[in-house]
This record gives C-alpha cells, sequence and structure tokens, in this order.
C-alpha cells in the first residue's frame, strides 16, 4: 500500500498495520529431523516448510540444496468465543510441537490460548484410475456403457499435501496456555496456563491429568504464575516449569499424582543491591529449555539468558548479558510495554551454543565454551541471500566503531521473540515480526 | 529499599501509568492476562511504597503539628459550634468502634476541637490512625467487608489533601466516601491551598460554608475514584461517562479478577511492614499505608 501524495488526508497506515498483524509469526519449530519447519503466526496459520532433499549421487554444491520451500499452508485456529465469561479467545497460535515420526505422516500439536489440536500431515502422490463405475470426473457412468471389467490402477499424479485435524484437546484450560510440550515416551503431553499444567493422552480428547496446580485458595493470594513447561527429552516422568519470580521448578511425577510440590527449585537470591520498581518483571521467566542432554536448564529473563545445571540448585552455572544497556532505560520500555516481551531461548544440537532474541532485529548467540556473545542481524536490507552475516554491535562506551548502533536509535518494534535452531545441524530458523529468516552456516555446516 | 535513581519517572507517575494499563486490558482482544496483570501490580506497589515512604518523611520532616494546629484555630474561627459537633462526632466514631457507620474524616480527626485542644494533633492523627489501622488490619486479615472498605475509603482522601507538598496544611476539601451506603461526605473551609485553587474553584465558592453532607449516586462516585489515578492533590481528571462506569460496575467476574490481583500485590505490602517501620520511626506510616489498602482495591473496582 503505497503512500499517495495527493491524498494527505487519508492515512491508509491503519489499513497496512491491520493487514500484517495477522502475518506476524508467532512460535517457530523444527521437527526431529529438521527436515520440516513449522511456523504458527497471529491469524490462526499455520505454515510449514520442507528442507529441500539433495540430487541423489551428486556431491552438494553451495547454495544449491538444502533450502527450505513451503510444503503446506493451514488454518489450525480461528477466533472464537466464550460465551460464560464474554471472552474473545484469540486464534494466535502460541506454541507448535511436532510429535516423533512414526509413520510416512507426520503430526503436530498446535494450541491457542485455549485449545490445543493435532494435527496430521499426510502426502499423495498416487491417485487411482481406472473405475468401472465412475468416469474420470467421478460422476456415476450409465450402466448400459460398461461392457467389461478393469481393475483399477494407481497412477502418480502431483504431489498434494492434505493436513486434516486429527483430535481436539479443549476445555483443558481455565487460564491462557503457554506452553505445550510432548513426552519423550510418545503417548503423552503437556500443556501449561498461568496457574496449572494438565497432562494429556494424545488419543484422549474428553479428559486429562491435572498435575499442577497453583491457585490460591483466596486469588488475593496470588503472587507468581507459571510462564514455560518443558518435559525432560530423555525421562518421561520429570518434568520442569518455570515462573514470573524467576524460579524453576523440577517435578517428578512418580512421586505424587499432582505436583505441586517440587522435586528441586532452582532460583537465584536477588541482589538487594540492584532493586528497582521493575525488579519483578525483569526476573520473570520468558522460556525454559532443556538441553538435548537433558544435563542442563536454559532460561531467559528479561536482561539476561542462564544456563542451570540440574545438580545444582542454588543458582545458575552461567549467565550471559544479551542486552544490559536496556536496565536504564526500564522505565521508558515499561510504559510502551515492551518489558512484558516474552523472549524465546534455544540451544543448537551439541549444547554447546544458544541463542536467544533482542531489538532492532538483532539476535544473540553465546558459546558456552569461551563465554563469548556475538549480535547478528536478521533484516532484509542489510543482508542478501547467502551473503555472509556480520556481526553487529550496541555501542554502550569506548570506542565507537563504524556500524555500531546507539542504545537510543534501536527500534523496538522490530523485537526477535521466536526462533528455532535445527536439531543437527547449524540451520537457525528466526522469526522477525512477518518475515522468516532462515540462516545456514556454510562454514560448519555439520555440528562437531 | 528501592532503587529510584536510574528512573526517570516519578513514583507517582508510574502508579498512573500501571493503572491505564489495568484499564486497557480489560478491553483487549483475548481478555485479561493475568500475568500481565500481575506483574504491572508489582510495579503499582512498589511505586506506591516509594511513594508513602517519600510523602510520610516530607510530612514528618515539615513538623505537622505546628501547622494543623494553625490550620485548626483558623477553622474554629469560621463555625467553631457547628464544626466542633462535627469533629467531635467523627473523631468519636473514628476512634470508638464505628463498625459499618459513616467514615470519620480523618482531617476532621486532625481538627483538635475544644474539648481536645490541649492534645497535639500529630498524636491525635497517631492514636486515631492507629485505632483505624488496627481494624484496617483486622479488615484486611478477616475480610469484614463493611468496615474495612469505609475505614480504608477514609483514608483515600486524607492522600489527597493532607500529603499536599509545601508548609502550608490548608484544607481545602476533605471528601470521604462509604462504600456500602454511597455517602459521601465533605468537609470545606475558606482556605484554599494553592495547588488546588485552580481545579477546585468551583468547589471552593461560597468557601465559607461549613462542613455539609450529602448523598451522592454511584455514578458520581466513579468520578471521585477517577481522581486516584493522577494521586496529585486536587487535581481533576476527566470523567469517565457515568453509564459507562455503571456498566464496568456489572462485569463482575473481570472486577474481581482484578480485585483479586491487585489484592495480592496489596497482601503483599501487608507482609513488608518491615519496610516501611525501618523508613519511617513509630508506626504511623505503616499503619496509615495498611488502612489506605482497600482504597486502592475499590479504586480498581472502579474500573
Amino acid at each position: 500500500m503505497g503512500e499517495d501524495g495527493e491524498s494527505p488526508k487519508i492515512n491508509h497506515s491503519f489499513l497496512r498495520d491491520y493487514v500484517t498483524e495477522a502475518d506476524v509469526i508467532s512460535t517457530v519449530e523444527f521437527n526431529q529431523t529438521g527436515d520440516l519447519l513449522a511456523t504458527g503466526d497471529k491469524g490462526g496459520r499455520v505454515v510449514i516448510f520442507q528442507r529441500e532433499t539433495q540430487s541423489k549421487g551428486e556431491p552438494e554444491e553451495l547454495g544449491e540444496s538444502g533450502e527450505y520451500n513451503v510444503y503446506s499452508t493451514f488454518q489450525s485456529h480461528e477466533p472464537d468465543f466464550d460465551y460464560l465469561k464474554s471472552l474473545e479467545i484469540e486464534e494466535k497460535i502460541n506454541k507448535i510441537r511436532w510429535l516423533p515420526q512414526q509413520n510416512a505422516a507426520h503430526f503436530l500439536l498446535s494450541t491457542n490460548d485455549k485449545t490445543i489440536k493435532l494435527w496430521k500431515v499426510s502426502e499423495r502422490d498416487k491417485r487411482p484410475e481406472g473405475y468401472n463405475l465412475k468416469d474420470e470426473e467421478g460422476r456415476v457412468k450409465d450402466f448400459s456403457t460398461v461392457t467389461s471389467l478393469q481393475v483399477p490402477v494407481l497412477k502418480p499424479t502431483d504431489l498434494m499435501v492434505e493436513v486434516r485435524p486429527r483430535r481436539v484437546f479443549s476445555n483443558g484450560h481455565t487460564y491462557h496456555v503457554n506452553s505445550i510440550s510432548v513426552n519423550s515416551d510418545g503417548e503423552t503431553y503437556l500443556s501449561a496456563d498461568d496457574l496449572r499444567i494438565n497432562m494429556w493422552h494424545l488419543g484422549i480428547t474428553d479428559r486429562s491429568f491435572n498435575i499442577v496446580d497453583i491457585k490460591p485458595a483466596n486469588m488475593e493470594d496470588l503472587t507468581e504464575v507459571i510462564t514455560a513447561a518443558e518435559f525432560h527429552p530423555k525421562h518421561c516422568h520429570l518434568f520442569v516449569y518455570s515462573s514470573s519470580k524467576g524460579t524453576l521448578r523440577l517435578c517428578d511425577m512418580r512421586a505424587s499424582a499432582l505436583c505441586d510440590k517440587h522435586s528441586k527449585i532452582f532460583e537465584e537470591p536477588e541482589d538487594p543491591g540492584n532493586r528497582s520498581f521493575f525488579s519483578e518483571i525483569i526476573s520473570s521467566v520468558s522460556d525454559v529449555k532443556f538441553s538435548h542432554s537433558g544435563r542442563y536448564l536454559l532460561t531467559r529473563d528479561y536482561l539476561t539468558v542462564k544456563v542451570w545445571d540440574l545438580h545444582m540448585e542454588k543458582g545458575p552455572v552461567e549467565t550471559y548479558q544479551v542486552h544490559e544497556y536496556l536496565r536504564s532505560k526500564l522505565c521508558s520500555l515499561y510504559e510502551n510495554d515492551c518489558i512484558f516481551d516474552k523472549f524465546e531461548c534455544v540451544w543448537n544440537s551439541t549444547d554447546s551454543v544458544i541463542m536467544t532474541g533482542a531489538y532492532n532485529s538483532f539476535f544473540r548467540m553465546f558459546d558456552r565454551e569461551t563465554g563469548r556473545g556475538v549480535t547478528l542481524e536478521a533484516w532484509r536490507e542489510s543482508s542478501k541471500p547467502r551473503a555472509v552475516l556480520r556481526t553487529r554491535r550496541v555501542y554502550t562506551g569506548g570506542r565507537r566503531r563504524r556500524g555500531d548502533v546507539g542504545v537510543d536509535s534501536l527500534d523496538f518494534t522490530k523485537k526477535i521473540l521466536h526462533m528455532a535452531w535445527h536439531p543437527a545441524e547449524n540451520i537457525i530458523a528466526i522469526a522477525a515480526t512477518n518475515n522468516l529468516y532462515i540462516f545456514q552456516d556454510r562454514v560448519n555446516p555439520e555440528t562437531q | 529499599m528501592i532503587n529510584t535513581m536510574e528512573c526517570g519517572v516519578d513514583a507517582q507517575s508510574l502508579i498512573s501509568i500501571s493503572l491505564r494499563k489495568i484499564h486497557n486490558s480489560r478491553t483487549q482482544r483475548g481478555g485479561i492476562k493475568l500475568h500481565k496483570n500481575l506483574l504491572v501490580s508489582f510495579v503499582l506497589r512498589n511505586a506506591r511504597q516509594v511513594y508513602m515512604n517519600e510523602k510520610y518523611a516530607e510530612i514528618y520532616r515539615m513538623q505537622q503539628y505546628e501547622e494543623v494546629m494553625t490550620v485548626c484555630n483558623e477553622i474554629q474561627e469560621l463555625n467553631p459550634l457547628e464544626l466542633a459537633e462535627d469533629c467531635e462526632e467523627q473523631t468519636g466514631e473514628c476512634c470508638g468502634s464505628g463498625a459499618g457507620t459513616e467514615s470519620a474524616s480523618l482531617c476532621g480527626a486532625l481538627l483538635p476541637s475544644s474539648n481536645q485542644a490541649a492534645q497535639p494533633a500529630l498524636l491525635q492523627t497517631s492514636a486515631c490512625a492507629s485505632a483505624l489501622s488496627l481494624r484496617a488490619d483486622e479488615g484486611c486479615k478477616e475480610t469484614d467487608s463493611s468496615f474495612y472498605r469505609s475505614c480504608c475509603a477514609e483514608a483515600y482522601p486524607v492522600s489527597n489533601c493532607e500529603f499536599s507538598p509545601v508548609n502550608s496544611m490548608h484544607c481545602n476539601k476533605t471528601t470521604v466516601l462509604d462504600l456500602d451506603t454511597h455517602v459521601v461526605t465533605t468537609v470545606e473551609n475558606g482556605y484554599l491551598h494553592q495547588d488546588c485553587c485552580a481545579s477546585l474553584q468551583h468547589c471552593c465558592q461560597g468557601a465559607q460554608t461549613p462542613a455539609k453532607k450529602r448523598k451522592v449516586d454511584f455514578g458520581y462516585y466513579v468520578s471521585e475514584i477517577e481522581e486516584v489515578p493522577d494521586f496529585t492533590p486536587c487535581k481533576r481528571t476527566k470523567y469517565e461517562d457515568c453509564s459507562y462506569a455503571n456498566s464496568d460496575h456489572l462485569d463482575t467476574s473481570n472486577i474481581s479478577n482484578l480485585i483479586s490481583i491487585f489484592g495480592s500485590g496489596f497482601s503483599g505490602l501487608v507482609s513488608r511492614q518491615t519496610d516501611f517501620e525501618q523508613a519511617f520511626n513509630g508506626q504511623f506510616c505503616s499503619k496509615q499505608a495498611l488502612a489506605s489498602l482497600g482504597a486502592w482495591t475499590r479504586a480498581i473496582v472502579a474500573f
């Protein structure tokens, strides 16, 4: 929608914003092999990308293969209305999680604020032809024209991807669902809202087990909510959930049916000298992820990412500053609501590098072995396809280099909240508002 | 203690920003976000804590007693008989049982009136406040609704009027509202605080009038509470449409959610009395803060 200089009185920008709001990507997830990449957006749609397979028998050429193209698109959730509470239910996809593949079809779970759905994604590249009673278009033939019998045969056709809803898990949550996590047993999954965590069986939609309930008897006593939850990657009885107070609780489902009592609680004591109006907000954990090994936890709060060792509860083993320069700007970030942004964090396949998003289309990667962090940018203007990403820097004092960005020049509307890392290779998917960037490490495509 | 140095905005503005956020969240798509509102309530509590600390410290330093005595003497000159009666009655209610009756005006309590002239107003205030806040304590814990509300609503106008900076403690208007009977009590005198002149001109016309009571309807009550967000003495904010406010009041489930949220924030405040007590000797500060807890909770109700 171009700006029209001839009609200054009409401002079309609101239309532009309306159109793109639904396209804002709200979740990104690779499947277990990394061949499929799913994104969900605020409009309730899911787009699945598939990696192009390399030509058989030919060596891989740089830039020729391994790219992701659109595989399928479907409408997962529609806007809904809760008549009892007079509440609108947003169709925004909060999370997508793939199930481990068991046959030719792929399954994924997608959730909005209230309802989780299981989708079956299957391909069809053959169709039967040569029916006796139906013609090519499917119309019933006049029986008098049938003079002989033939056996229908399967003929190849253009590839068709079908996506069908197989289960709908509804009415399980009073509050807004923020996480889903598939169990390593392949049969169950958990869903977490602000106050409760439920465990479902993938085959049963009319009931679920409530495994965590932190709702106080008197809501006036409420002091914390659940912000994220995940099953352990290897132990099907363990899961972790994070809270708005910055604590992590590891729960063992073998201990009791209701896991309100944690097995371990991970929290870092607050530094009393650093207390401000916004201490509670910036300590709220927005994302928690188990490492692939299952030994560590990665958490993200507003200003830092932290690595925790499951064997040590008293504090994180590593803390990385994502954008410490924002600490003095918390007031204005509170006013414009940016302080409530929930950033995700991810591990690479070998748990040696962690990554998280920031503002101004920047995202940060931290090498755990060296402790060093690097800032990269996901922005169309500054990176052409197949160009090498150059590192960026936010100027916070000292010698100013060319290309440094001042803190006051940061664009807080361009935020990188959602991202995913390929399970085996150095390929990352970054969601920047309504754009998806896929970066591949050509130098070290395979992780060591 | 909260470090306010890095924040470019003062506590008062933070309070109004926070309340505005809560108000806006009620009309956001997707319903009230519990997590976000909980975090906002923490900011609200922190800002209020800082604001109260600052204001009480200021008052304490300002040698309140002498100023109040001056005010009271001047007020007594207006219409000593009627006011004294009123004050006596109100003070009695305040420091007596007072359950469920019309709220006593703390300002009225400050007026020594003829039978208590000997007592320093500060002590009297503390005594009254202690009595109030003790009940507020109980009210908070037992949720004894009627007295708790009226007691705490009483403290709300205090903050509007009492905490005016500078030397003058001239109170141009003290309004108290009983939330159960919706009776608004207004005490007016002829002495205007400088800052209040412009905004409350119309109120203070006929400034020599004695204390009067009037009944108002619910719509006006909401308009009164609208002043809370600004939290600046005597500053008038824009009034919401009464019908809108009424329909909000009927949306009980959302309102009760909000109350619950803010109740939690302020229950937290109850348990952190030590901060107050360290900041300010004596129990005056913390108990006043406790007494006004309900006013905040009820202020949110109006949204």
